[in-house]
C-alpha cells in the first residue's frame, strides 16, 4: 500500500535533487598543493584542449587564444586595435595600393634558432592559400597575384585587386620554410615557444630568451584544461590555477580572496536586432521608440551585475580608432518620447512583437528577459522566442525570417569593415535587412579611400547613420570577466580573442 | 470505520497549497515579473522566499509559476484520461483484433522513455506554446490510461452482473458506462492522482530543459532550471521552489492513497 506513495515522495525529492544539482562531480584530483613562491611559472586554466599545434590548421578561438604567445606574423595586433610591426619592421604600400613590400627585422629568430628570412614569409604566406585540405586558407589570400623575395629581408606581395585592409590578414603566422613537424613541434617566433603537450591535460611553454623584443618575465606557463566548468573555480581555489579567462559573473563572485577580477570585452556588438524589412521595423519612428524604451545600463545592471560596455552602434570600444562615445547615449532613456513617437508611427496602444533567441545563449536569454520588461512601459508587447542555435542560424540569420533577435555580433578580423559591411544593402550577411543608399554610398566611399585618416572618419560616418536610424536596439559590448590571483600583473585586453602572456609578471 | 488521515492530510495540504495558486491567478504579494535592483535577497519579511537573479519576488513567481504548472498538469492529464479510459473501456469491453493491436501500440509507446516522446511529439507541433506541450504529454499519458482501464473492463465482461445487463436487454453503452464504469473508479481514481504527480514532473523536465513555458513566464520547472546555475548564491531559490513543488505531490499522494483506502473498505 505504502510503496507507491513512498517511491512518489522519493521520486519527486530525487527530481528536484536531479534537477538542481545537474552537472556537478568530477574534477578534484587535478589540484596538487598551492606553491606559494612561484617567481616565474604561471598555471593558466583553459576550457579546452587545442585542436591543432600547426598555427595554419587551427580553427577553435580557444586554441588561438594561447598560441598566440607562440607564433607573429608580419604585422601583430596591439591592444589598442592598431596592426603594430612584428617579423616585419616596416613596410610600404603603393599609391594604387596593389604593391605592399615589407622590410623584414633583422635578427629575428624561429625558436629552433634560425634566422628568419623572406623565404620563410613566402613560403608561409603560399601555404595558406595553397587550398591543402587541412590548412585553414586565408580567403583574403586569394587576392594575391605574385611574392617576390627581391632579396634575404624584402618580401614582395603583388594583389590582383587593390585593397585597403589587406595588411590586417598579415598577423597569420611566419613559420620556419619546409619544416614539416608543426604538428608535433611547432616553431614559430613569438615570445614563448612551445615545449610539450599532453592530452585533454596540458601545454607548457617556455619563454623565448631571443625574442626581438626582449624575453618575457615570465619562465614557464602551463596551460591546465579544465573542461568541466563546476570544477574552475575548485582549481583557482585550490592553487592549481593562476588564472582563468571568460568566467561566469556568478563564478567570479564565488572567487574569494586571493583573487581579483579583470574586466576586459568579449568584443562584440550585442543588440536587439531588428528586421528592418517587416512591419513595423520598417518604420523609423517605431525603431527610434525601441530605442527610446531601452534603458542599457539597467540591462547590464540587471542582467549581468553591471558588467559590460553600453553602446550605441555597430563598433565596440576596444576599436579604439574608430569607436565613436557619442553615439551611446544617442537615445536616452526616455519612455515618454518612446510613447510619443510609436503615436506618431500610428501605434498609440503599442504592439505586439516577437524576440528570437539562441536557447543555448544565457547571457542573450536574460537579456531578452528585461527587454520584455522595458517594452512593456511603453505598450509593446514582446515574446521571447526561445530557438535551438541551429535554428537560429538557418532561420532567422540566414533566412532572415524573424521580428527581432538578440545576439552578439562580432569582427572576423581587426577591421572596421568587418562589422560595418554587413548593413550595406546588398551584403550577403546584412541579416536585419538594413537598406539605406547614405550608408552604401558612404561604404563605397571609404573603399575607394586611400588615406587613413579620411577612411576613418567615413567608418564613423557609418557607425553614425547606423545610430541616427536606429538599425537596431544597440546595447551592449559583454564583459569578459578573467581571474587573476593576486600578485599577478600585466594584464592586457585586446579587441580580439587572444590572452597575451608576454607582459604578465608576478609582483612581490 | 477508522478515520482517514491520509486523505485529511493530503485534502489540507493540496487544498492550502491550491488557493495559494488559485490566488496567484488574480493577486500576487508583488508583481511577479517586476525587475529590481534588489537581487538575491534571502528570504526576509518583505520577501518570504527571497529575490532570483533578475531581483524578482521568487513567493510572487512560486505562486504564478505553480498556477502555470498546475493548469498544465491538470490539462495534460484530462487528455490523458479521456483519451486512455475511451480507449481502454473499447478494447478492454469487446477484447479482439483491435484490442490486441492498441494493445500492442501502447506497448510500444511504453517502450519509449515518456519524454523522448513527449520530446519528438512537440519538436513535430513546435515549441514555446503551452498548448502544444500539454498535447504533446496529453498524447503521452493516454496509453497508462488505457491500459489500467482495459484490465477493469476486460475483467468485467466476464462478471456475472454484467452479463445479466446484457440480457436484460442493455445496450453496449449503457453497459460500459452506466454499469462499469462506477465500479472502475477506484482504479481510476489512483490512476488520476498518480498521474496528474507525473505530469507535474513531466511539464517540470520540460521546461527545465527549455522546452516547457518560455521567459519571462514562470513555471516551477523552468524556475528550478534558473535557480540551478545560481544556486551557489542563492540557494532559497532552488529550495523554495523545489520544496512546494514536493509538498504538493507529497499532498496529492496522499490524497490517492486515502482514496484507496475508502474505497477498498467500501468494496
Amino acid at each position: 500500500m505504502k510503496k507507491p506513495f513512498l517511491a512518489l515522495v522519493l521520486g519527486a525529492a530525487l527530481l528536484c535533487g536531479l534537477l538542481t544539482a545537474c552537472g556537478s562531480g568530477g574534477g578534484g584530483s587535478d589540484a596538487p598543493a598551492p606553491e606559494p613562491a612561484r617567481a616565474d611559472t604561471l598555471y593558466v586554466g583553459i576550457a579546452q584542449d587545442l585542436d591543432s599545434l600547426d598555427p595554419h590548421k587551427m580553427v577553435a578561438a580557444g586554441t588561438k587564444e594561447i598560441m598566440f604567445n607562440v607564433f607573429e606574423g608580419l604585422v601583430k595586433p596591439a591592444p589598442s586595435g592598431d596592426l603594430i610591426p612584428a617579423v616585419a619592421e616596416s613596410w610600404t604600400i603603393s599609391d594604387d595600393r596593389l604593391t605592399y613590400t615589407f622590410n623584414l627585422r633583422p635578427g629575428v629568430k624561429f625558436h629552433n634558432g634560425a634566422i628568419v628570412t623572406a623565404s620563410d614569409v613566402a613560403y608561409s604566406l603560399q601555404r595558406l592559400s595553397s587550398g591543402d585540405a587541412d590548412i585553414v586558407s586565408v580567403d583574403a589570400f586569394s587576392n594575391i597575384a605574385a611574392i617576390e623575395t627581391p632579396d634575404e629581408m624584402t618580401v614582395v606581395i603583388q594583389l590582383a585587386e587593390p585593397s585597403n585592409e589587406f595588411l590586417s590578414y598579415l598577423t597569420a603566422a611566419v613559420v620556419p620554410a619546409d619544416y614539416d613537424e608543426l604538428d608535433t613541434m611547432p616553431v614559430g617566433t613569438g615570445p614563448f615557444r612551445f615545449v610539450s603537450r599532453t592530452a585533454q591535460e596540458s601545454v607548457v611553454l617556455e619563454r623565448f630568451d631571443d625574442y626581438w623584443a626582449g624575453p618575457a618575465a615570465l619562465k614557464t606557463v602551463t596551460c591546465r584544461v579544465i573542461e568541466n566548468s563546476d570544477s574552475i573555480l575548485m582549481s583557482l581555489q585550490s592553487g592549481a590555477v593562476d588564472l582563468f579567462a571568460h568566467l561566469t559573473i556568478t563564478q567570479a563572485q564565488q572567487l574569494g580572496d586571493d583573487f581579483r577580477v579583470e574586466q576586459g570585452a568579449m568584443n562584440l556588438v550585442q543588440a536587439l536586432y531588428l528586421n528592418n524589412a517587416v512591419e513595423p521595423f520598417n518604420d523609423v519612428r517605431v525603431r527610434q521608440a525601441l530605442c527610446y524604451a531601452v534603458d542599457k545600463q539597467a540591462v547590464i545592471d540587471l542582467a549581468f551585475d553591471g558588467f559590460g560596455f553600453p553602446i550605441g552602434s555597430s563598433m565596440y570600444p576596444a576599436f579604439s580608432k574608430y569607436f565613436d562615445d557619442s553615439l551611446t547615449d544617442y537615445y536616452p532613456h526616455d519612455t515618454e518620447r518612446a510613447k510619443q513617437l510609436l503615436a506618431d508611427a500610428g501605434y498609440p496602444d503599442g504592439f505586439s512583437m516577437t524576440i528570437t533567441v539562441p536557447s543555448n545563449y544565457q547571457p542573450h536569454l536574460d537579456t531578452a528577459q528585461v527587454l520584455v520588461e522595458q517594452f512593456k512601459e511603453i505598450g509593446v508587447n514582446a515574446e521571447i522566442l526561445p530557438v535551438e542555435w541551429e535554428t537560429w542560424l538557418n532561420d532567422t540569420y540566414l533566412g532572415r525570417n524573424f521580428e527581432t533577435t538578440v545576439i552578439g555580433v562580432d569582427a572576423s578580423t581587426m577591421t572596421a569593415r568587418a562589422l560595418l559591411e554587413r548593413f550595406t544593402s546588398t551584403a550577403g550577411n546584412n541579416f536585419i535587412n538594413y537598406n539605406h543608399e547614405d550608408y552604401d554610398n558612404l561604404f563605397a566611399q571609404a573603399q575607394s579611400c586611400t588615406d587613413d585618416a579620411e577612411q576613418t572618419a567615413l567608418y564613423r560616418d557609418m557607425e553614425r547613420n547606423l545610430t541616427e536610424n536606429a538599425a537596431n536596439v544597440y546595447i551592449q559590448d559583454m564583459a569578459d570577466l578573467l581571474a587573476v590571483r593576486d600578485g599577478l600583473t600585466g594584464v592586457q585586453f585586446y579587441p580580439i580573442y587572444v590572452l597575451d602572456l608576454y607582459g604578465l609578471s608576478w609582483q612581490s | 470505520m477508522k478515520r482517514n488521515y491520509y486523505l485529511l492530510a493530503g485534502l489540507a495540504i493540496t487544498g492550502l497549497l491550491s488557493a495559494a495558486t488559485l490566488l496567484g491567478f488574480f493577486w500576487t504579494p508583488c508583481d511577479s515579473a517586476a525587475m529590481t535592483a534588489d537581487k538575491f535577497l534571502a528570504p526576509c519579511p518583505a520577501h518570504l522566499f527571497g529575490t532570483d537573479n533578475f531581483g524578482r519576488d521568487i513567493f510572487s513567481r512560486v505562486m504564478e509559476g505553480a498556477g502555470t504548472s498546475f493548469l498544465i498538469a491538470l490539462c495534460t492529464v484530462a487528455i490523458g484520461a479521456a483519451g486512455g479510459v475511451l480507449l481502454g473501456a473499447v478494447t478492454g469491453y469487446f477484447g479482439g483484433l483491435a484490442d490486441e493491436i492498441l494493445i500492442r501500440v501502447g506497448d510500444a509507446l511504453t517502450a519509449f522513455p515518456s519524454i523522448l516522446l513527449a520530446l519528438v511529439v512537440i519538436s513535430l507541433l513546435g515549441p514555446g506554446k503551452p498548448v502544444n506541450l500539454i498535447l504533446s504529454l496529453g498524447l503521452v499519458f493516454i496509453p497508462s490510461f488505457a491500459r489500467v482501464t482495459r484490465a477493469a473492463y476486460a475483467e468485467a465482461r466476464e462478471v456475472n452482473y454484467v452479463k445479466s445487463v446484457r440480457l436484460m436487454g442493455a445496450s453496449h453503452a449503457r453497459v460500459m458506462l452506466v454499469h462499469i464504469l462506477p465500479n472502475t473508479l477506484p482504479v481510476l481514481l489512483s490512476a488520476l492522482t498518480i498521474g496528474f504527480n507525473n505530469a507535474v514532473l513531466a511539464e517540470a523536465s520540460m521546461s527545465y530543459l527549455g522546452i516547457g513555458v518560455t521567459p519571462p513566464d514562470a513555471s516551477l520547472g523552468y524556475m528550478l532550471s534558473e535557480a540551478q546555475s545560481v544556486f551557489g548564491r542563492a540557494p532559497w531559490y532552488a529550495l523554495t521552489t523545489g520544496g512546494v513543488m514536493i509538498l504538493f505531490l507529497f499532498g496529492v499522494g496522499l490524497i490517492g492513497e486515502g482514496l484507496r483506502f475508502r474505497e477498498g473498505d467500501a468494496l
